[in-house]
């Protein structure tokens, strides 16, 4: 298990390396390009790096060579996101058994102390000759969000790097955003959430959703940017034991899944016929689901863990 | 010496309240203060205080603010639409329209703001708004429908301020005011021209900006997905029912200024019998929608929309749906169309019911779609699938409603309900003190 989790470590770094490695690449091009990955280079200071060009060259670059590279974090600015990445997550139907432990992870990690989940497992069935199915959903961060649309104080935003984000500082609380999202993603702070003293400790960012909450203001899933600046997954991926998420970058069209196994975006899509929840409402999402065929572990496994009316394990005690 | 101009003046000067008068007063405050309490306490708890959750996000508060925009909308039905056609007979009941039209559209913003979950960061809306909100289209026009409003108010009082600061049975500070806010009408040719230009300016611009604020409103729902509220028949319907709601909320009123002041020799059977055509035309018309509403859905049956016409047709909502299409809207065409359903006192009793009608008109429209999500309500607790609105909510409620009803009565208190000059005009009389 321990061993495990190393390795899962380790995969992680793998993936974002792979981003970094683009980005240097980049940055040998381009002075001013370089400083915007600058920030990402200077743990490997004296080494020779190995990149990648976008057709799948490898080659190896004396760090020497990008030594000019600014070591401050400069341009990065919530609003805008992480430059030249486009996030994305792949979720398999077929692995998904309702152990929810992507929910109490999320849940946890973001201090919820509210009756709605922000990722939640829907039980789910088409129509009644059909199987019932798992699906985990989560804020869908659509790439013509209606959220953002109707937000009258530019308070929820959509980032280049795809991810839609809010700030509650600016939030005034009209709810549009909840009534536009027909994914019902969105949660509302009804009441004063206090979640201790170390949630409320923790300066705000929208980069860290919810962390602080606010009363009178929208939350939601953030796809976690806190945890991709830390080269870290998002708490839903690495939390599920059964790898049904992947997460990555629709640019590297790679995504890797909570074991360190990676893909590639667009032949994981192909062959197991990758879709997009109600696409009919040009939403265009930056999350796709795999269709629960082939399960790997029965749907009904799921049952017990089903509970239609409470929320999981909330941050309590943290 | 007598005239009949003076008769006039003291027949339609405003006048002090007696005990009734007053204690209609004290009631309003009395509700507004306990929704004060209500309001005191959702600012330090937070929304949590209402019945509305994370599915039911919007409740009676927007249903609220949707039933007042529609009620404002009458100021430009009556004053504008019926000026400008040319119909003479409205001109007592301008006044009343225009009243209850600024009061609704005050309310209308202060219900809004109710609403919001940081009602603090308000000022945000001008310093951080983004045209491509229907949000932000909303506080453009009903900001302006607001100032055109007072103005449409306004202006056609200028004459009788003049009239008043010299007639006025009331106190010389009162007629200080009114002497102030005449603005030296004197009623030379220039200042006439002035006079009628600008009103009918006035009246031309807020016809746009009325039809700008409800199809607004609507559109706050229409632009979302949900099955309920995707429809492009929203605009035209809500305002039908708007039209609908005022002339119901002016019936209602007339009827009670009528009595209070024994103006029966201005607001007369005749009024109320065209006024009373005139809600059954609007009805017929607001009918009309609401076949477009919901029998084409129905018809299609689409999934989403099935399970949501279900729910109003025969589930959950049925009672009121039916109870607000049939007594707020069948029920009154018929009976307005026999000429005795249009006397005075019927008239009343139903344009009391298509005003409630259209209040929980609203409701229907706002609620019953939140309940029906594209996903299902699955992982939150029992009491989200269903609202309810909580005392408190009501109280915040009901004090809207009596504020709306305490502007319009403050207003009765100052103002001539029925336009002494236009009247004076009509009548061919002229105040004797201004020729000398």
């Amino acid at each position: 298990m321990q061993n495990n989790l190393e390795n899962d470590n380790k995969s992680r770094r793998k993936f974002l390396d792979k981003g970094l490695k683009i980005g240097v690449l980049a940055a040998a091009g381009s002075v001013a390009l370089a400083k915007v990955f600058g920030y990402r280079l200077d743990e490997g200071a004296e080494e020779t790096v190995e990149l990648m060009s976008t057709d799948g060259t490898l080659m190896q670059v004396l760090s020497s060579q990008i030594e000019s590279v600014p070591e401050k974090k400069i341009d990065y600015n919530p609003r805008e996101g992480f430059p030249n990445r486009k996030f994305v997550m792949v979720v398999d139907l077929a692995k998904c058994r309702n152990a929810k432990k992507c929910q109490s992870s999320c849940n946890k990690n973001h201090y919820i102390t509210g009756d709605n989940a922000w990722i939640k497992i829907y039980k789910m069935q088409d129509n009644e000759k059909s199987a019932p199915y798992w699906q985990p959903t989560l804020c869908q961060h659509c790439d013509e969000p209606p959220c953002v649309k109707v937000c009258p104080v530019d308070a929820t935003f959509k980032r280049r790097d795809g991810i839609v984000l809010i700030d509650n500082n600016r939030c005034i609380g009209c709810r549009f955003c909840m009534a536009a999202c027909p994914y019902s993603v969105r949660i509302f702070n009804w009441s004063d959430p206090w979640q201790g003293e170390k949630a409320e400790s923790i300066p705000y960012s929208p980069d860290y959703s919810g962390v602080p909450a606010q009363k009178g203001t929208v939350d939601k899933c953030d796809f976690c940017p806190h945890m991709i600046d830390k080269g870290e997954m998002p708490h839903c991926v690495s939390a599920c034991p059964n790898d049904v998420f992947s997460f990555g970058d629709l640019y590297e069209d790679t995504v890797t899944n909570g074991s360190g196994q990676s893909f590639q975006l667009s032949k994981l899509l192909k062959d197991r016929a990758g879709y997009r929840l109600m696409e009919n409402l040009g939403t265009a999402p930056s999350v796709y689901y795999l269709p629960p065929s082939n399960r790997v572990i029965d749907f009904e496994e799921g049952l017990d863990n089903y509970t239609e009316f409470k929320s999981v394990e909330k941050s309590e005690g943290i | 010496m007598s005239t009949d101009f003076d008769q006039l003046v003291y027949d339609l000067a405003p006048r002090k309240f007696s005990w009734k008068g007053n204690l209609w007063v004290a009631i309003l405050v009395v509700i507004i203060l306990v929704g004060s309490y209500s309001y005191v306490q959702q600012v330090r708890q937070g929304l949590v205080i209402t019945d509305m959750r994370d599915y039911a996000l919007w409740g009676v508060y927007i249903s609220n603010f949707v039933f007042f925009v529609a009620i404002s909308l009458v100021g430009s039905l009556i004053t504008a639409i019926l000026r400008l056609s040319g119909i003479k007979w409205s001109t007592p009941l301008t006044r009343i329209a225009e009243i209850i039209a600024v009061a609704a559209i005050i309310m209308a913003g202060v219900t809004i703001i109710i609403d919001m979950g940081r009602p603090d960061r308000m000022l945000n809306l001008f310093m951080h708004g983004r045209l491509q909100s229907p949000i932000i289209w909303d506080v453009i026009v009903i900001t302006t429908y607001l100032v055109i409003s007072v103005l449409l108010l306004y202006y056609p009082l200028l004459p009788d301020f003049s009239i008043l600061k010299r007639h006025a049975p009331e106190s010389a500070r009162v007629r200080k005011w009114y002497s102030g806010l005449s603005l030296n009408w004197v009623g030379n040719s220039e200042q006439r021209r002035i006079y009628s230009r600008s009103i009918k300016a006035l009246s031309i611009l807020i016809i746009p900006v009325a039809f700008a604020i409800h199809t607004v409103t609507a559109w706050l729902f229409e632009t979302t997905y949900r099955p309920g509220w995707d429809s492009t028949n929203f605009g035209p319907y809500f305002i039908a029912g708007a039209f609908v709601a005022g002339a119901g909320a002016v019936v209602a009123v007339m009827y009670v200024l009528r009595k209070t002041y024994r103006l029966e020799n201005y607001i007369t059977d005749f009024h109320f019998n065209k006024m009373g055509k005139t809600l059954v035309l609007l009805c017929l018309i607001y009918l009309y929608f609401n076949i477009n509403e919901y029998l084409i859905p129905t018809y299609k049956s689409t999934e989403e929309e099935a399970v949501h016409l279900q729910s109003l047709f025969t589930g959950q909502y049925a009672t009121l749906f039916w109870t607000a299409i049939i007594g707020g809207l069948v029920l009154p065409v018929i009976i307005l169309l026999f000429p005795q359903g249009r006397k005075p006192l019927p008239l009343f009793l139903v344009s009391i019911a298509v005003v409630v009608g259209a209040w929980w008109k609203r409701y229907i429209i706002v609620v019953p779609t939140l309940s029906h999500p594209f996903l299902p309500i699955q992982g939150v607790p029992e009491s989200w699938r269903h609202y309810s609105p909580t005392w408190m909510e009501w109280s915040i409620t009901f004090a809207t409603l009596a504020a709306a009803l305490l502007i319009i009565t403050l207003l009765v208190r100052f103002l001539p309900i029925i336009p002494i000059h236009e009247t004076s005009e009509e009548r061919g009389l002229v105040d004797a003190a201004q020729t000398k």
